[in-house]
């Protein structure tokens, strides 16, 4: 069966306040970053999982990043599919 | 009265139930491990409080997809009560049977305090004893209480009447300062407040008393 690697990344909808990544810009804020004019937090899920093909595989990311991963209520979320390892 | 109590690795408030339950209430507790697929027969379903699965991924995500929670999806069906308590409130959001979602509080402080409250609604069985807009202090415990839900999700709260408890003032960030909210039936009611830390004066209050005794449907 072939083995795919993918990411799933997992951010907060734009409607929704990021207390953290608030904190995080006023951090950089008080270390001098002021070119910093926005910082949003989110998560990374990097995946290993084997299908019958590449679009089986992002058929089952898919229906994972929008059942488990993300809650979309709050949340987007974006698969990359790094493709098929040998 | 009999209450189930559903344990997740990681609950931390589900003694307090018992002891609220069995100890000021005079009924009685069945624990129900998050493996278990049924219920015994009860009265009500009580999710706790606490930290399921250490919050990982999201708080009450991974609690989410125990097999208990199938079982308590079908006994809220039949018009079981279901209590969902801070933690447990987030599980039910995030299983679906509640609307909405918890994230973190826009202070980012972890908040430990009483708590003044008022009824939005008493459509819910679980505080038919109280009137709208009575005030109540309860003790919160929390990081992420603050309520989330989009502005057509909350014209519809309005609409369907299950914005059932608001904090007076909001100290969490809260869409519409909803400390509480109950499915379209009213029977699941979820909350960040913890009724089951004020059942006793020796605790300093005791409003959460008869929100629990409400486990217990009146006359049987």
């Amino acid at each position: 069966m072939p083995h795919f690697r993918a990411t799933v990344r997992i951010g907060l909808r734009p409607s929704v306040v990021d207390p953290a990544g608030d904190a995080t810009w006023a951090a950089a804020q008080r270390l001098g970053y002021g070119a910093v004019k926005a910082v949003r937090i989110g998560k990374a899920i990097d995946i290993e999982l084997e299908a019958e093909d590449a679009r089986t595989a992002r058929e089952q990311l898919e229906s994972l990043s929008a059942n488990l991963l993300a809650n979309p209520v709050i949340e987007n979320w974006h698969l990359d599919l790094h493709g098929q390892e040998a | 009265m009999h209450v189930g109590v559903v344990v997740f690795p990681g609950s931390n408030c589900d003694r307090d139930v018992q002891w609220a339950v069995e100890g000021c209430l005079g009924g009685r507790v069945t624990s129900l491990w998050h493996t278990e697929g049924s219920l015994p027969p009860v009265d009500a379903v009580v999710l706790p409080g606490g930290f399921s699965y250490g919050d990982y991924l999201r708080c009450g995500a991974i609690a989410s997809s125990a097999p208990i929670l199938r079982a308590v999806a079908a006994f809220a069906a039949n018009g079981g009560r279901v209590l969902g308590i801070c933690n447990g409130f987030q599980i039910l959001t995030e299983a679906g049977l509640l609307p909405g979602a918890l994230t973190r509080n826009t202070g980012l402080h972890f908040i430990c305090c009483d708590q003044q409250l008022r009824v939005a609604s008493r459509r819910s069985p679980w505080l038919s004893h109280l009137g709208v807009d009575a005030p109540l202090t309860l003790p919160i415990a929390h990081g992420e209480g603050c309520y989330h839900i989009d502005q057509d999700g909350l014209r519809q709260l309005e609409d369907r009447d299950q914005i059932a408890l608001r904090y007076d003032p909001s100290p969490n960030g809260s869409v519409a300062s909803i400390a509480g909210v109950t499915s379209e039936k009213g029977n699941i009611l979820g909350l960040m407040p913890h009724p089951e830390r004020a059942c006793d004066q020796a605790f300093g209050g005791a409003d959460g008393r008869p929100i629990l005794a409400n486990g217990k449907p009146a006359g049987s």
